[in-house]
């Protein structure tokens, strides 16, 4: 399966690229890593007419923790945040994401905000971007917009961004003291797309109810999805035996998944269920674990 | 660079290939797998599955495991590639790793013993130490349809072994 011929463009400058791409619009991709772009074009899923790389515009790079705020930029590899200890100290939600993506080659060269623009409904990054909050930066040459994660996944394969508008950054707001996180999937084969996961992230206060939840589920529909319900059946009360169960069954109520060749709806909702029970009770158990140990 | 309308469909590419300086026009849409079996004549890159799921086609990459069928020519200009060709000694001796390989019977059809191989070098040449566990997890995305796992493992075990001293039973500690 060999790519499909294109034109082929290398900026040098984010403003090189926004005119790039505000003049070729919808005849064009963009090009970072090329992990999930280069499949879809390998499989002629994909034929875009223009590539635009992206590599060589340097203010794509930033990878840093300014007050408050974790900010990747669309250069940034997948492996560059798996090994970055800000990151497991500032977004471990993130950092618990990064073994469960595809294998370390794929890491090697894929990007965050790459993965975050594909808005495949099975991958783990658009689930941590709706659990923290995140903020994603778009330009064009009609320049900036803050696009909040809840307002950026659409559909399957589909964003908000619009055909001129290039994804910049991804802003995660830094992780409050005390939060706990973990994400959590079933998957044929370690490394494959998920058949159902869950990032999830909580804090409790002194007296251990829950002040603050964020359950975000992917491979179930076609996008990611909080799962309001459960959070609520959560929110003010402690981790019991009691308040798991209910979560549970307010998740397995709130989800509608679709089926496929690898798993019915029926046994996606169950599934669902279990991962949820699994992560809540690790949290139970782990009562110590605080953000910035190690996971 | 010869163009089209507002960019090129072929472009000069210049790299390190296995320590040589190499300068070519490549067309655009060439994979960095195509370039180095078809333009450089280095086929002990293999092709298998050419959509990143096999692993076959692994080289490295400034150091780093890649998938060379994800991956245009002209984005690794300016970089330094390995590949399986790369690791014998100019006199042929063989790699501790490729040596390994040979000693625990890790090479069934070796279709798959490249990638394998460069996968697990980089796990070497990390210098971390790591339980079986690890090891399983760091190749899980290298696959060997002759299933040839267990002597494969052993192999690259005991270059592990070698360079870094014995792997840990299981990861104990969560990493």
């Amino acid at each position: 399966m060999k790519f499909p011929g294109f034109v082929y463009h290398r900026p040098t400058s984010l403003e090189e690229a926004v005119e790039l791409l505000g003049r070729l619009g919808g005849e064009a991709k963009v090009l970072a890593g090329g992990q999930s772009l280069l499949p879809v074009m390998a499989l002629r899923l994909g034929q875009p007419e223009h590539l635009i790389d992206i590599s060589r515009v340097r203010e794509l790079d930033v990878l840093a923790h300014d007050e408050g705020v974790v900010r990747v930029g669309a250069m940034v590899t997948h492996a560059q945040v798996e090994d970055a200890p800000m990151i497991r100290r500032y977004a471990p939600l993130l950092a618990d994401a990064m073994p469960w993506i595809a294998h370390r080659a794929v890491r090697n060269r894929g990007t965050v905000c790459g993965s975050l623009a594909h808005a495949d409904p099975a991958a783990e990054l658009p689930a941590i971007a709706l659990a923290l909050d995140a903020s994603l930066v778009a330009r064009s040459v009609r320049g900036e917009r803050i696009i909040a994660a809840s307002d950026f996944f659409e559909g399957f394969l589909t964003t908000s961004l619009a055909p001129d508008e290039l994804l910049c950054e991804v802003r995660f707001p830094a992780v409050a003291p005390g939060t706990v996180t973990a994400v959590n999937e079933v998957c044929r084969r370690h490394g494959d797309y998920a058949m159902v996961g869950l990032a999830a992230s909580l804090r409790r206060d002194s007296a251990g109810s829950i002040d603050d939840i964020a359950l975000a589920l992917f491979a179930i529909g076609s996008t990611a999805v909080r799962a309001t319900n459960a959070e609520n059946a959560l929110r003010g009360r402690a981790l019991t035996d009691d308040t798991i169960a209910a979560a549970v069954t307010a998740l397995r109520e709130e989800l509608d998944p679709p089926g496929d060749n690898h798993a019915s709806p029926a046994y996606r909702r169950h599934v669902a269920g279990v991962v949820l029970d699994r992560t809540l009770r690790r949290f139970a158990s782990d009562a110590e674990t605080i953000s910035g140990d190690a996971a | 660079m010869t163009t089209n309308e507002v960019g090129s469909v072929s472009a000069p590419v210049s790299l390190t290939v296995n320590g040589t300086t190499v300068e070519r026009d490549v067309a655009v849409r060439t994979s960095l797998a195509d370039f180095l079996r078809e333009d450089l004549r280095l086929t002990g890159t293999h092709l298998g599955c050419e959509h990143g799921v096999c692993g076959a086609c692994t080289v490295l990459l400034d150091g780093a495991a890649v998938r060379s069928c994800l991956m245009l020519a002209v984005q690794a200009d300016g970089t330094a590639i390995t590949t399986i060709e790369g690791l014998a000694a100019p006199d042929g001796t063989l790699s501790p790793l490729q040596q390994s390989f040979m000693d625990h019977h890790g090479f069934q059809c070796a279709f798959c013993a490249p990638g394998f191989i460069l996968t697990a070098q980089t796990l070497i040449d990390r210098g971390v130490p790591l339980s079986r566990e690890d090891l399983r997890a760091e190749i899980s995305g290298n696959l060997c349809r002759c299933t040839g796992y267990a002597s494969i493992l052993e192999s690259i075990e005991a270059a592990i072994t070698e360079a870094l001293g014995p792997l840990a039973d299981s990861n104990g500690a969560a990493k």
